[in-house]
């Protein structure tokens, strides 16, 4: 097949964020920030049971209090238009739909918001909302992913339902060298900094405004569209800033809709921003998810034969399904693999992807138990890999696009100096406390899809380019700044003008599943260079490098020379499979009498193409390597069964990792572009910046201590147990 | 929140006349009173802003034992950096620096730290039961996520524990506390301040109504080459110990003259450990002898399910914080 032609731009430094000032120096609006005229609150008063019956709804209390302008209830909100027409049509019936707040009388989980006031003033609302008394008729309710496991079964719709099967898979048994494990990730919130916030305007009757945070203007703006049965053009969502999301704003959620609809109530506009302890329950999270992984090799290290099954929950009402298990139908060259992955519906609200998604849990249970079958086979983990390294893909048969993984895990042992590395665990100290040296891989999709890109160069010498994509604190800004002016070397990057966030502008996707960079970098690239085209005909042949644009556009009398253009992947992708890969390594020191586990070094390398937006990239690979030290070591959406309710719901008892717990990460990028995904030869890595991380965590831990946990997260009691 | 009225008097006079009822409530820094009223744990009808009284302030005083004396308003932050703190109890500086994170402690106050109560998650939502919060309505920690709970002095009404880092350190040395209300003055020996659950532990500690904290005074000791704070928490700061030990030894040559020893995260008070304290007194500082004042120190140890590993954490931290005051290792 044929490449393109294109060269490699130098691995450079890259430029600097290009809203770095705005956000350091708070010039950067959020969308809690925003203050419109006449703005009214919006505050929940939620259920304290987990399932059944609101007998009664007394809030004459909360009308009456100081500043209240509306309380609405399932008996008394006004009707969304777009709820009568029943489930939402872009679904498969059975998957059922997202729960639609004040519809009706039923509780289906604990922090189900069960009324909502509107007041003057946030403090008001919080203080009315308190005043709301509500009597149930209880139902016996289930929360415990492990005690209903077995009711688990197959999905019914979405992508990652059905069993797989290559081979025969029971192979493993039979194999000289088994591994039969069970892995466990608990509830994990994405808990961002940035709370949900919703703030709604009617300028019309039939036209709303919306400050959002949302990871997509576009497909905020069409479920606000649907709901109230507007014309998309009259919504208009604006999210100028995001800060951090990790997938939590990646769908519209019941409590946003309920704030458009209080705003047309009170004629008034209406912000909502959530309460951390309402994050927990309100915006998805990464559900619990039970995992075996059953694998066997022969004496010389080469797999015969892995099962993986995995089982997560999800709420009563909705199915959610992610790719826990898709990773090992590829990951290594293994003649005979099974996958089987079911979901147990719980009296919970709906998880939802969450940084790394159903691949993070996944890569902790398969990466663990290449690990284990390493150390039974009394051989490194990395030789392991490469043993069994799959050079086309296991799954479809196809050529890889591009795969350096060979190349990554030699960078990152070199660096982390793995030489050091002993075999048998628990044989390594420093300063009396135990080292352990583990690496872990990750694996995700790299596609491109479609987008418009509107670039113009304005007879002011600024290259302004636009699309609606938001930045949810990854850098999109910055790298799609670096795209277009490696294309217009001419330009000043200080005069590259990049605007998003807002729904009025030329259709990109949401932002998640490592997708933007390609997506959207390759419209602004052909955008880019059909507007430099356009450029070198105006001004006939023989056009210098650098062009003074300002001066032939003010000669041509033109104000602004324009492109709007749309452009997804090629076909030719259709005959390759393409992922992004990263390799992890860590050095954790722990504790031997006390069990505390201390990160001290971690490399992470990324083979994802070639690296746009240098800069960027390494704060991708750095947050990524943070979430999963969080997830690995602390992260735990604990709850109590008998009451359905969580206990840690705040930042003081939920656990992220804090400065001290993070120690000198190191992103080393293998910058091998892989031209077949997108022009620049960029492969998305935001999420593998965090899959697989926190399998090398807890390898390193086993590699430190001989103990092996295989319930996450990894806390000092576990390891004196 | 629920209305309440606001004051914030200039002398401690009018402090103590605005204090006589229940209702009223001294605020300090707020970094935990606030939160508690956000999330309707408690209700005030009046806030007492003390930081206008002159409650601040480290001084050392000479007479025939000689002490320092802290103000009630002096601030965790300030009390950790102090030279004179630093120099005689590093332990209590230790146990500053070890407690929640660098804003917080330069928000709360030595009174406030004293009167912090419990992080319990069920006394924390008003929608669980709490026999802490609500007199007789339950413990939902006796049998739910108990994982932080405590494993002495425990009662069938609350299994809690003080969250506080520098009293740990304060019980250790022996401070006293001076209280003042309207009927005059009284020191309270620090290990007698908090109390017990027993049958009502809706009380934290021995204050009455009407008092108000107005200094801590610790009185010299020789513990300050040997002192030693250890927290083990799961993360490296900015969280609330699993099990901390604070350890001061009077060492001379090789034998332990006197010891100090105190546990926090394991009861609802700072838990002194004066069994294995006078164990250790007389005898050289080794690893054997270590370990056996923690066997003795683990006597009575009950734990509840989740908080089981404290039962194996807490002599573990006990002999590493003992080796660590020791210089031994
Ligand atoms: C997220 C978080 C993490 C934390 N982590 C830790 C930790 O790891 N270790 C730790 O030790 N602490 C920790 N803390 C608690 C912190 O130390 C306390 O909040 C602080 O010490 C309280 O002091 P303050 O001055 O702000 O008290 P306030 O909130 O003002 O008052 C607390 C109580 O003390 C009473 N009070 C205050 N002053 C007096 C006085 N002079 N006389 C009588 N009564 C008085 C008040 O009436 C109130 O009841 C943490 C707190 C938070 C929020
Ligand atoms: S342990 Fe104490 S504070 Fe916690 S729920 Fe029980 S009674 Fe309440």
């Amino acid at each position: 097949m044929k490449q393109q032609a294109q060269h490699t731009p130098p691995f450079t430094e890259g430029i600097n964020r290009v809203d770095g000032i705005m956000k350091v120096t708070g010039a950067a609006k959020y969308s809690a920030e925003y203050e419109l005229p006449g703005m009214t609150y919006a505050v929940f008063a939620i259920s304290n049971i987990t399932k059944g019956i609101i007998t009664s709804i007394d809030i004459k209390a909360a009308e009456r209090a100081p500043g209240v302008l509306a309380v609405l209830t399932h008996l008394n909100a006004p009707k969304v238009p777009g709820y009568e027409s029943g489930k939402d049509p872009s679904k498969p019936p059975t998957t059922g739909g997202p729960l639609k707040f004040f519809v009706d009388n039923t509780v289906k989980y604990n922090g189900q918001p069960i009324a909502m006031v509107v007041a003057d003033s946030f403090e008001r609302a919080t203080y009315a909302a308190s005043l709301i008394k509500a009597q149930y008729k209880k139902e016996q309710h289930e929360t415990d992913t492990e005690k209903n496991k077995f009711k688990a079964a197959a999905p019914k719709g979405g992508r990652n339902g059905g069993d797989y099967k290559r081979g025969t898979p029971d192979d493993w048994k039979t194999a000289a060298v088994k591994v039969e494990q069970e892995y466990v990730v608990p509830i994990n919130v994405h808990n961002p900094m940035e709370l949900s916030v919703t703030l709604a305007h009617w300028t019309a009757d039939d036209k709303v405004t919306v400050y959002a945070k949302t990871q997509g203007v576009k497909s905020t703006q069409n479920a606000i569209a649907q709901a109230f049965k507007l014309p998309v053009e009259n919504v208009q969502v604006t999210t100028k800033f995001v800060g951090g999301a990790f997938g939590n704003a990646l769908r519209t959620w019941p409590h946003e809709i309920a704030t458009v609809q209080a705003a047309k109530l009170v004629k008034r506009p209406v912000k909502t921003v959530l309460t951390r302890e309402l994050q927990f329950n309100t915006v998805g999270y990464r559900p619990y998810t039970w995992q075996k992984v059953s694998m066997g090799a022969s004496a010389d290290g080469k797999l015969t034969g892995i099962i993986h099954e995995a089982t997560a929950q999800t709420s009563s009402f909705e199915e959610f399904t992610e790719g826990t298990v898709n990773m090992t139908r590829f990951m290594y060259a293994c003649p005979s693999v099974g996958t089987v992955y079911k979901i147990t519906p719980l009296d919970v609200n709906t998880p939802t992807w969450m940084r790394g998604p159903g691949e993070a849990t996944g890569a902790f249970a398969l990466e663990s138990a290449m690990d284990e079958l390493a150390d039974k086979l009394g051989i490194d983990p990395i030789e392991l890999r490469i043993r069994n390294h799959a050079d086309t893909d296991p799954e479809n048969g196809k050529p890889f696009s591009s795969k350096n993984l060979k190349e990554a895990y030699e960078m990152g042992a070199d660096k982390i100096g793995w030489s050091k590395r002993k075999l048998k665990p628990g044989t390594l100290t420093e300063d009396g406390w135990l080292i352990g040296y583990g690496m872990g891989t990750g694996v995700f999709g790299a596609g491109r899809g479609r987008a418009t890109v509107k670039a113009a160069l304005l007879d002011s010498g600024t290259l302004l380019i636009q699309t609606s994509v938001t930045d949810i604190g990854v850098g999109t800004g910055t790298a799609m700044t670096q795209i277009a002016s490696e294309i217009f070397t001419g330009i000043p990057v200080k005069k590259i003008k990049f605007e998003l966030g807002d729904s009025s502008l030329p259709p990109s996707p949401t932002q998640g599943g490592s997708t933007i960079t390609s997506t959207v970098g390759g419209a602004v690239h052909d955008a880019c260079t059909q507007l430099k085209e356009k450029f070198q005909q105006l001004i006939g042949n023989g056009g210098t490098d650098k062009p003074d644009y300002v001066k032939v556009l003010k000669e041509k009398n033109l104000p602004q020379l324009e492109v709007t253009v749309t452009s997804s992947g090629s076909t030719e992708m259709r005959n390759f499979s393409s992922y992004s890969y990263s390799v992890h390594f860590v050095k954790v020191k722990v504790h031997p009498k006390t069990g505390v586990v201390r990160v001290d070094n971690v490399v992470s390398v990324a083979d994802s193409g070639h690296i746009v937006s240098p800069k960027t990239a390494r704060s991708q690979i750095i947050g990524g390597a943070i979430g999963g030290i969080g997830m690995a070591l602390m992260e735990e959406g604990i709850m109590d069964h008998r009451y359905g309710r969580y206990v840690n719901n705040n930042y003081a008892d939920y656990h992220v990792p804090i400065s001290a717990d993070i120690p000198q990460i190191d992103a080393l990028f293998v910058n091998k572009p892989d031209y077949r995904v997108n022009p620049m030869g960029a492969k998305g890595m935001g999420e593998i910046a965090l899959i697989g991380m926190s399998a090398a965590v807890a390898n390193a831990v086993y590699n430190a201590t001989g103990k092996r946990i295989r319930e996450l997260p990894i806390t000092p009691d576990k390891l004196l147990a | 929140m629920k209305q309440f009225q606001y004051i914030r008097p200039a002398t401690q006079q009018s402090v103590l006349d605005a204090i006589t009822k229940p209702g009223a409530r001294i605020l300090a820094g707020g970094s935990n009173l606030i939160d508690l009223m956000k999330r309707g744990v408690t209700s005030p009808d009046k806030l007492v802003d003390i930081q206008k009284l002159p409650l601040k302030g480290i001084s050392k005083s000479t007479g025939n034992v000689s002490s320092i004396s802290i103000g009630a308003l002096e601030l965790n932050s300030a009390v950790a950096e102090n030279k004179l703190i630093k120099e005689e109890f590093p332990l209590l500086s230790m146990a500053l620096n070890a407690g929640a994170s660098p804003q917080l402690r330069n928000m709360a106050t030595v009174g406030g730290n004293m009167m912090q109560r419990t992080r319990c998650t069920y006394f924390y939502d008003t929608a669980m039961p709490c026999n802490k919060r609500e007199p007789n309505s339950g413990c939902g920690a006796m049998e739910g996520i108990n994982r932080m709970h405590a494993i002495f002095g425990t009662s069938e009404k609350c299994i809690a524990v003080h969250p506080s880092d520098m009293c740990v350190a304060l019980a250790a040395l022996d401070a006293s506390v001076e209280v003042k209300s309207k009927k005059g003055t009284r020191y309270i020996p620090f290990t007698e301040f908090h109390r017990l659950p027993g049958e009502t532990p809706q009380l934290d500690n021995t204050l009455t109504t009407g008092e108000l904290i107005t200094r801590v005074i610790i009185p010299h000791n020789n513990f300050a080459k040997n002192s030693y704070y250890l927290k083990v928490r799961d993360r490296a700061s900015y969280a609330f110990a699993l099990i901390s030990v604070a350890v001061g030894l009077d060492i001379q040559g090789g034998n332990i003259k006197e010891a100090r020893l105190a546990m926090g995260g394991v009861a609802h008070k700072p838990w002194r450990l004066k069994a294995a304290e006078q164990f250790l007194k007389g005898k050289p500082a080794t690893v054997a002898n270590f370990e056996q004042a923690a066997s003795l120190a683990m006597q009575g140890a009950k734990s509840f399910g989740h908080n089981d590993f404290k039962l194996k954490m807490a002599p573990a931290s006990i002999i590493e914080a003992l080796s660590n005051a020791a210089k031994l290792s």
